[in-house]
């Protein structure tokens, strides 16, 4: 049913004023109940409300006008006068000071206070309780402390396949990074999935490397430039050397020509002091000193072969191992060679042959490391077989101080910065040695087993403090010294001094007594060779003495079989006896 | 009766008497105590501070009267309520404050606090 109320209006009539008249009430519409509706609903039974007995709150939310409040402090004038005085009137003021001061408790009090100050203040008259006695002796540390050293970081090889840590280098401002190189020396052992990377540690980060190297060929040695901190030079296990800056990236910024570098893998790179900072020489197993200037990468500047007979042969040549160069002797230089030898070299010669000054024989086995003493230049120490052997320039014929035959090859050494008669060894067995020379000789002072795989590398940090040591599985682990190893103790320069002219005197001694001995000996067999050329025996030359060799030989096996078959002889005669008898 | 009333007053007035008597001895004490304070050697100033922070005597201009006794009382305050918390039967007996011009020595009192500012001996 529509409801619908026509309303008209004639357009004349607009805007006339209404007048209203009442009218009775109309009904329009009636809507009846329908009942039929009701079957579309159900009843709902029972019905669930919930209802509250609470009063009613609405929320309202009013944003009020904003209070600035601000920080700042008061300045209090004057005290908490009483009300009754004004404190801008000094009339009243005064007044209020004369009442309180005629009260019998104030006077008490002063009088109290007054006599207790007194004794404070004439005590500081007297003498000053707070002066510093002894300031002016220095407090020596006499510490009976026993040296440690305690391990502060582990770099673990972040890859599956682990490599050996070959070299460490410590950065050289500050020293908070450290380079290590991975390589694999075994033989044949490199496999195919090897990571070829060497990486450069925040040593306060263990977890990630700070930056990775990423070079042609596995790096076995790696050298921060002491006047630049960001240029890297690496020898590589191919015998090329490349130098990297870091702050270019991660590859190498030039690499050596494959035709000009070393045949076998190069053990150590050393930067050389020059003006431009881009001088280093490269030592190798093939026999081969190379200089190069990084910024001629093509070819070497300079080239030596380790040829003892001084001819330049390279078929005769040592293979080198270690280089040491002393910034301040900045002429002379020194190589350890696989095959033992120590090869004292000067650089400004002018012929090849004659920048082999001198050999140092004694040790067994390659020579692995290679230092001067930073304190004594004229002293040396290497490390190789399984000693270590400290050296004078002036004394070839043998070392002045050596330790003892140990049970394990010794790999790496150093001589600590700090201390003069101070030095680091590490061994095929992982212990970390740390030799005092001038405390004990025949014993490490502090012998550590730092990890159980073989330890092949090691430097120490130039406040001589931190250690960085690298093992087979590539693990560099930081080692931190007590300070007893690493401050000089007073009287240790001329203590030090003292010892080494001390054992260089004796070896000279010694080296004077064998040549004496020598002398006679010579001319003792010089008699006798006179004597026999009278009595008609010539000389053995090498081949009868083989022949006699192999005649002596032969009669011992003859007369041994001889004895032998005796004896079986004897046996069977007891068999047969007891046969027999049975 | 009006005799012995008389009697009693004079007894009265004569111990009023010595009172003031007394009070003006005592005062003088006061004032002696405080010169002889002040005459020590190296002493720089003498404050006399009540408990509601109002300096009552001082030998200090006005300025630097009011910033020591306001600042030294809290400090005073806080010192002696330290002591007592860590032992209640403690109490604070004097406080010394070295600094690197001066020495700032306060002797503290329920009410009153006497500050003296020296400079010692080297």
């Amino acid at each position: 049913m529509e409801i619908v109320f026509v309303y008209t209006k004639k357009r004349s009539e607009f805007g006339r004023q209404c007048n209203f008249s009442d009218k009775a009430a109309e009904l329009h519409v009636d809507i009846l109940p329908d009942p039929s509706l009701a079957a579309s609903f159900i009843d709902r039974d029972p019905c669930d409300v919930a209802i509250q007995c609470t009063q009613e709150m609405s929320e309202h939310e009013v944003n009020t006008e904003r209070f600035d409040s601000e920080a700042c402090g008061i300045n209090h004038v004057e005290g908490g006068w009483p009300k009754d005085v004004n404190p801008q009137e000094m009339e009243q003021t005064i007044r209020y000071r004369k009442k309180v001061e005629k009260d019998e408790n104030y006077v008490n009090t002063i009088i109290q206070l007054g006599s207790h100050m007194e004794h404070c203040i004439k005590q500081n008259n007297a003498i000053d309780i707070y002066q510093e006695y002894f300031e002016e002796e220095e407090i020596v540390e006499e510490t009976e402390e026993q040296p440690s050293a305690k391990t502060v970081n582990v770099f673990r090889d972040p890859n599956e396949v682990k490599r050996t840590a070959t070299s460490l280098s410590w950065h050289p401002d500050g020293s908070r990074k450290l380079a290590v190189a991975y390589s694999s020396l075994e033989f044949q052992k490199v496999t195919k999935d090897m990571c070829y990377d060497s990486y450069i540690w925040d040593i306060e980060n263990p977890n990630k490397p700070e930056m990775t190297l990423k070079p042609v060929s596995p790096l076995v040695c790696l050298e921060y430039n002491p006047k630049d901190s960001h240029i890297l030079i690496g020898g590589s296990y191919n015998g090329q050397i490349a130098y990297w800056d870091t702050r270019k990236g991660s590859q190498p910024v030039e690499m050596s020509a494959m035709e000009h570098s070393h045949r076998d893998p190069v053990y150590k790179v050393i930067w050389l002091q020059s003006k431009t900072g881009t001088d280093s020489f490269s030592a190798s197993t093939d026999g081969q000193v190379l200089w190069w200037d990084i910024r001629k990468m093509s070819e070497p500047t300079e080239r030596l072969v380790l040829d003892p007979s001084k001819k330049g042969n390279l078929d005769n040549a040592l293979g080198a191992i270690s280089l040491e160069f002393e910034t301040t002797m900045p002429t002379k230089f020194m190589v350890g060679t696989e095959q033992g030898l120590v090869v004292s070299c000067n650089r400004k010669a002018k012929t090849p042959a004659e920048k082999i000054v001198c050999t140092y024989s004694g040790h067994h086995g390659p020579i692995y490391a290679l230092q001067r003493n930073p304190f004594f230049p004229k002293n040396f120490l290497t490390v190789a077989d399984w000693t270590a052997r400290i050296w004078s320039e002036d004394i070839r014929e043998s070392s002045i101080m050596w330790t003892k035959y140990h049970m394990a090859y010794l790999s790496d050494g150093c001589w600590s910065p700090a201390r003069p008669a101070v030095f680091f060894t590490v061994k095929m067995d992982g212990t970390l040695d740390i030799w005092d020379f001038l405390f004990k000789q025949n014993d490490p002072t502090l012998s550590l087993k730092v990890c159980d795989e073989a330890l092949y590398s090691i430097r120490v940090q130039d406040n001589g403090r931190l250690l960085g040591c690298g093992s087979q599985q590539g693990t560099a682990t930081l080692l931190e010294i007590s300070p007893g190893l690493c401050t000089l103790q007073k009287n240790e320069k001329a203590l030090a001094t003292a010892m080494f002219e001390r054992e260089t005197k004796r070896e000279k001694i010694l080296e004077a007594r064998h040549r004496e001995m020598r002398l006679k000996e010579r001319s003792r067999s010089e008699q006798s060779k006179e004597d026999d050329a009278r009595d008609g025996e010539g000389e053995e030359s090498a081949e009868e003495l083989v022949a006699r060799a192999e005649r002596e030989f032969y009669d011992v096996v003859e007369a041994e079989m001889k004895k032998r078959g005796k004896d079986e002889k004897k046996e069977k005669d007891e068999e047969k006896d007891v046969c027999e008898e049975s | 009766m009006s005799a012995s009333h008389f009697r009693f007053r004079l007894a009265t007035s004569r111990k009023q008497e010595s009172t003031r008597k007394y009070l003006h001895r005592n005062m003088a004490e006061v004032e002696e105590t405080l010169k002889r304070i002040q005459a020590h050697k190296g002493v720089i100033g003498t404050i006399v501070v009540n408990a509601e922070g109002i300096p009552i005597r001082t030998t200090l201009d006005s300025s630097t009267t009011v910033q020591y006794a306001g600042l030294l009382h809290q400090l005073t305050m806080k010192a002696r309520s330290t002591v007592r918390d860590m032992d209640p039967h403690n109490d604070l007996t004097f406080l010394r404050i070295r600094s690197k011009k001066h020495e700032i020595m306060v002797a503290p009192d329920k009410e009153y606090l006497l500050i003296v500012i020296q400079n010692p001996s080297e």
